[in-house]
This record gives C-alpha cells, sequence and structure tokens, in this order.
C-alpha cells in the first residue's frame, strides 16, 4: 500500500534437503517429484524446496502452511539456526550465506531478533534478566541494558513484573516477555515463529491487536509463521502459502482470498471463507448521516468532527439516500456562510443490497475509495462497508461497532 | 569339549596388565608429581580442620546449614547435626571424622574439576560420548578392590591412593548428569540464545550450564556418596579416618568399635548428603 516499497530480505532458491542421499533428493526435486515421492526413494525428507521471494521494508510478512509444510524450517534459515542446503538469503542486499561466523553472530544480534512458539525464556532468570539477554551477551552495560529491557517490556505492556520468573506468568505474559526481549535489541527484523498458536483464543486475539499496534508505533519487518488463516488475514500485509516443501502462493490478504492459486489454495481458505456466507448486511457499520431537510453545513461539520471521518451520507426525512458530502465542501460552505447542503451532495455513490454475499463486493471494494452503501428495497440507507470492516469480518472478528 | 578347551592356550591377560602397570612405574616423576599436588588438597583440608576447635567446627556445620536452607528451615537437620556430631565427639572419634571428611571433599573436589568438563564434551560432542560411555561404566562397575592394587603401585601408601581410587570409582555420576543435564536444555532455549547472536562460551555460562545445574548437582551429590562409600576399602591401603576403625575392628572381630565407627560415618554420610540436597535447590531471589 506504501508508494514506495525496498527490498528488505531477498529468498533466492532456498533449500533445505534433512537426511542422507541429499544429492540424489535435489536431482528427483529438480525432476519434478514431490516430497513424498522423494522420501519413498532417498530416505531423504525435503523440508523446504526452492522457495524464492522478498520481503518488503516495514510490512507484516506471513508464512502460512499446515504443519510439515517447511515454514519452520524456512524461518529458520533466514537467521541460519538451520543451514540451508542452498539458495541463498540476502538481507538489505548482503547475502547471509556468505558470512563468517562472527558477522552472523553479528547480524544475529543487530539485525533481526527471534519470538518463539512456546517463548523460550530461560527459567532460571527474572522477567528483566530475560529481556536483558540480548544486549548482555553484546556486552552492553548493566544500567544501559535495563533501561532498554524496561522500555521493551513497557512497549508490550508489561511493567511491575521485573522480578517474576517465567513460570509465575501466565502465557499471554510470558510471551509478551518473549516479544520484548526480541524488541530490546531494537532490531530492523523480527521473526516470530508461531508466535501466538500456544495461547488461548482470548490471549491470542489480545496479542494479535498489540502486535499490529507496535508495529504502526515501530515499523519493524515482520516474518511471521502461522498456520491460522484467519491470523494471517488479520495481521499480514502479504502472505505467502506453503505446502509439502514448497511455495503455494504469495499475495495480499485480499489477493489470496480473491485469487487463489490453486484448488489447496481454495480448499484451505474455504475452511474459514466466510466471504460465501457473509452479506454485506454482516460486515456493513454505522455511517456519519446528514439528514438535509434538517442539517445545514455547520452541524453536519460538528457531526463528521465527533465521529472523526471526512465524508458523511445525506439522506431525506425518509432515509432515502442522496449522496455524499465532503468535508472540505462542507467547510466551504460554513465559510461562504451558505446554508444549504443540495451544491455539494456528491451523488455518484457505489450502493449495494443487504443481502450480497461479499465474495461478490471484494474486487469492487478493493478498487473503491468510497466506501459502499447498503440500501434496502426501499432505497433507505442501512450502512455503508469498509475495506477493514471487510477483512476483519473474514477474519472471524464481529463488526462490533453497528447498531 | 575338555580337550578342545584344554588345547586352546590361556589368554595372558593378567599378565598384559602386570606389563602395563610395570611399564606406567617407569614414569615415576610424573606420578610422585600428581601425588604431590594431590597430597598437598588433602593436608590443606586436614589442616584447616585441625585448626579449628571442635565446638567451633560444629557451630559453623550448623550456621552453614541455616544458611543454605534460609528460605525453609530444617529445623530436624540441625538437630540431628548438633547431636550426631556430639555423639561423634563423645565416642573420641573427632579426628577420625576429619580425615574421612577430607579425603571425601578431596576426592569429591578432583572429581567434580574433571568430570563436569567431560560431562560438558560429552554433552557436546557425539565422537566423546561414544568413547567416554563404556568408559565410564568400566569405573563403575569394576570392583572398586581393584584399583587399591596399581594405585598403590603408582602412589605409594597412605590418603593418596585412596583418594585416586575414590576419583576413579566416584566420578562417573558427575560426568553423567552433567552429560544428561546440558542434553535435556529444551531445543528452544538453545535455539533462543543462537538466535541472539550468542557465541558457545556464552551458551554454556548463561543457558546450559544454569539449566542443567539441578541434575549436575544431583552427579556431584552421588558422587560424593560414592567417594564416603569408598573409606573403608581405602583404609586397607592406609588411609587414615573412620574406615581404617572399622577395619581394625573387623580384624579384632570386634562388633562394638565396628558399629560405634560405622554409626559416625552415617551421620557424616547424612549430613554431607542433605547439604548437597538443598544446594541442588534452585534458589530464587525472593
Amino acid at each position: 500500500m506504501s508508494t514506495k516499497k525496498s527490498t528488505k530480505v531477498e529468498v533466492n532458491n532456498l533449500t533445505k534437503i534433512f537426511g542422507k542421499h541429499i544429492n540424489k533428493a535435489k536431482e528427483l526435486s529438480r525432476q519434478g517429484k514431490d516430497k513424498a515421492e522423494i522420501l519413498k526413494e532417498t530416505g531423504a525428507t525435503v523440508g523446504v524446496d526452492r522457495a524464492n521471494f522478498k520481503i518488503y521494508d516495514g510490512e507484516i510478512f506471513v508464512i502460512m502452511g499446515l504443519s510439515g509444510s517447511g515454514k519452520s524450517t524456512l524461518v529458520r534459515m533466514i537467521n541460519r539456526l538451520i543451514e540451508p542446503t542452498e539458495g541463498e538469503v540476502l538481507i538489505d542486499g548482503e547475502n547471509l550465506m556468505k558470512i563468517d561466523k562472527k558477522q552472523l553472530r553479528e547480524v544475529r544480534r543487530k539485525k533481526m531478533s527471534m519470538v518463539f512458539q512456546n517463548f523460550g525464556l530461560l527459567p532460571n532468570r527474572t522477567i528483566l534478566e530475560n529481556a536483558e539477554y540480548g544486549l548482555e551477551i553484546q556486552g552492553v552495560d548493566k544500567a544501559t541494558r535495563e533501561q532498554k529491557a524496561k522500555e521493551a517490556l513497557d512497549t508490550v505492556g508489561i511493567s511491575g513484573y521485573n522480578d517474576e520468573y517465567p513460570d509465575q506468568l501466565s502465557g499471554g505474559m510470558q510471551q509478551r516477555v518473549g516479544l520484548a526481549r526480541a524488541l530490546a535489541n531494537d532490531p530492523e527484523i523480527l521473526l516470530m515463529d508461531e508466535a501466538f498458536s500456544a495461547l488461548d483464543p482470548l490471549n491470542r486475539t489480545d496479542m494479535q491487536d498489540q502486535l499490529l499496534d507496535i508495529q504502526e508505533r515501530l515499523h519493524k519487518t515482520i516474518i511471521f509463521i502461522s498456520h491460522d488463516l484467519n491470523e494471517a488475514l488479520k495481521i499480514g500485509d502479504r502472505i505467502m502459502i506453503m505446502k509439502d516443501a514448497k511455495v503455494i502462493q504469495t499475495g495480499t490478504p485480499e489477493d489470496i482470498l480473491t485469487h487463489p492459486a490453486n484448488e489447496y489454495v481454495e480448499e484451505f481458505i474455504e475452511n474459514v471463507d466466510r466471504s460465501k456466507v457473509l452479506t454485506a448486511s454482516n460486515v456493513m457499520i454505522r455511517p456519519t448521516i446528514v439528514n438535509i431537510e434538517k442539517a445545514g453545513p455547520r452541524l453536519a461539520l460538528k457531526m463528521m468532527k465527533d465521529s472523526e471521518v471526512s465524508t458523511a451520507y445525506v439522506v431525506d426525512s425518509r432515509r432515502n439516500l442522496l449522496g455524499i458530502v465532503d468535508a472540505n465542501d462542507v467547510i466551504r460552505l460554513v465559510r461562504e456562510k451558505n446554508g444549504d447542503l443540495t451544491s455539494i451532495v456528491q451523488t455518484k455513490v457505489p450502493t449495494t443490497d443487504e443481502d450480497t454475499p461479499i465474495s461478490e463486493l471484494m474486487d469492487d471494494i478493493s478498487q473503491t475509495s468510497i466506501p459502499y452503501a447498503v440500501i434496502n428495497d426501499k432505497k433507505q440507507l442501512r450502512g455503508i462497508i469498509v475495506r477493514g470492516a471487510v477483512l476483519g469480518a473474514l477474519a472471524g472478528n464481529e463488526v462490533s461497532d453497528f447498531e | 569339549m575338555n580337550s578342545i578347551l584344554g588345547s586352546i592356550p590361556q589368554i595372558p591377560l593378567a599378565h598384559w596388565i602386570d606389563n602395563f602397570v610395570d611399564w606406567l612405574v617407569q614414569f615415576t616423576g610424573f606420578f610422585n608429581a600428581i601425588t604431590n599436588f594431590i597430597g598437598s588438597i588433602n593436608n590443606a583440608f586436614q589442616w584447616v580442620f585441625d585448626l579449628i576447635p571442635i565446638w567451633l567446627f560444629i557451630v559453623l556445620v550448623l550456621a552453614l546449614t541455616y544458611y543454605i536452607n534460609r528460605d525453609k528451615q530444617n529445623w530436624g537437620l540441625l538437630i540431628f547435626e548438633f547431636l550426631g556430631l556430639l555423639m561423634i565427639w563423645n565416642l573420641n572419634f573427632w579426628r577420625d571424622m576429619t580425615q574421612t571428611l577430607t579425603l571425601v571433599l578431596t576426592s569429591s573436589l578432583i572429581a567434580l574439576v574433571i568430570g563436569i568438563p567431560l560431562g560438558i564434551l560429552m554433552a557436546k560432542s557425539h565422537t566423546a560420548e561414544v568413547i567416554l560411555k563404556p568408559i565410564l561404566d568400566f569405573m563403575q562397575t569394576m570392583p572398586a578392590f581393584v584399583y587399591l592394587i596399581p594405585a598403590v603401585a603408582l602412589f605409594g601408601i597412605g590418603m593418596v591412593p585412596g583418594i585416586v581410587a575414590s576419583v576413579i570409582f566416584a566420578m562417573p555420576p558427575t560426568v553423567r548428569m552433567t552429560n544428561m543435564g546440558i542434553r535435556e536444555v529444551p531445543d528452544e532455549l538453545i535455539e533462543a540464545a543462537d538466535s541472539f547472536g550468542s557465541t558457545e562460551w556464552q551458551k554454556l555460562f548463561k543457558v546450559e550450564l544454569p539449566i542443567a545445574k539441578t541434575s549436575l548437582m544431583a552427579g556431584v551429590n552421588q558422587s560424593m556418596m560414592l567417594s564416603l562409600s569408598m573409606v573403608v576399602i581405602a583404609s586397607m591401603i592406609g588411609a587414615m579416618g573412620l574406615g581404617t576403625k572399622v577395619y581394625f575392628a573387623v580384624g579384632r572381630n570386634d562388633a562394638g568399635n565396628g558399629f560405634a565407627a560405622g554409626l559416625a560415618i552415617v551421620v557424616l554420610a547424612i549430613i554431607l548428603d542433605r547439604l548437597t540436597q538443598s544446594l541442588t535447590r534452585t534458589r530464587r531471589k525472593h
């Protein structure tokens, strides 16, 4: 969505084969045999098969797949916790495969930090000492690292537990510490391996929201591993789907939902794809409505200010939709001391009825800048559909601000 | 059958081993150096124990116990220690007890200093594990008496050969438990340590050893108990202490004194065991 995207991480032809007979397995893989066939013929397990993708600076890139799809292996090759069999990883253009152990340590210390599924906290250290770990091994002095660790704990919203031990905290809290430990290093890249999968649903949703909050402030490049499509749709700027060691599709959540690359993805999203059952009335939210027969520019402006929007929907006393007004136009009218809104009403508003499935609306919604107006058969305005609410609903959130 | 077996010459195993020990004996200088080194550790401990008045020693043991168990006081143990040590004093076994304690502490210390690094090596290297495992089995299952023979040949008579035999017999648990403790550190913690850019040493000292600590200390505790079980055997080659009293009592068919000295060993064993076990427990700052 940003206008200029610079590539942060580039992965070329990245491959991992576990076991013996690696060369033979490579050969078979080039011939187009799949993971199961290669395992049968050579006994070698293909973890990741020639993955190619780019991750842009400041985006949340979700790698998604079921267990055994190779997603965890893939993320571990990005910081070389697992040595790739073949291929390369470029971070800011620097090839990670060509650097020695010492340089690799520097990259791990400064550029990227990892958050683990089961938190990976050291049980013998307090919360504060855990958050300090990354800085401690870099030789940062005690005072500085304590201060940075405390800031990181604040960022994730868990201050006041400094002297507790990990097992005294709930899972959600422990993972906040895991996240704080990663953030304390101020890395450019965060690797999050199923970071929220071990949490109960409520905690998981909280953590997802919090991650989005933090991302809004810090603009890290986040590589997030998940097996949960709802999670991927909710937090991902782009999603990459993997199956049996291969990359199947990479795209924005909308791309994935509207243009699944193959039957597998289709089937995958079917389980969670609410677009076929959800209709416009399920996802619409309450617009700012101005009754033209009662309100002038001043009232319209106040209402728009109160609800913090720049567009209001204009109706008559029977709630029939007439069009929309833009805040700038309204301000102009107020300055001109013109009391009649009629002159500035824009009548070109996309509309749909309440029973339209959102799968039909997806394409149009992603292309229009004006939210769709939902009208009933008497042409009365019922609500509007904004893009965020559609994606949110697809990801399983309740649309809460509707009457 | 007999004729077939009879026609196969007997393997001269005993002869080979004798030759090997004879061959070792020529490195007198080397073994003398070890003897002096171990002897000086032993003498240092003994010097300290002889210096401390008995009443102060008892107070110090009680204070140490109190300090180690400061967050969960074990009054029963304190009373036991007090009465037990008074009994040893009363039975006139005090010097023997400190000699035995010296032997146990010296051999445990050596077992620790050699055993822990070996355990770490074993955890880190598959080859080391394959080589060390059968050697450890051998060290532990060979009847401890057997070690006395070459020990005397190489280190003479007295405390030092007793300590050497105890170290060989008592070290395996420390090695094994260190190895096991480190191997049982969860993968995710190792990955966490690596992913933040720890060096191998940082990983060892900040993650692996602290987490393996409970298991490692259990090994140390076992080693200490095993070396205590060697004191009677070691007394046969002149290692002084409570063991000597038991050994003499056996020779004189003197059940009374034998049991009295044995009881003193039991008291010492229980005190050492409880103290090292308390150290094993993970302690927290609050």
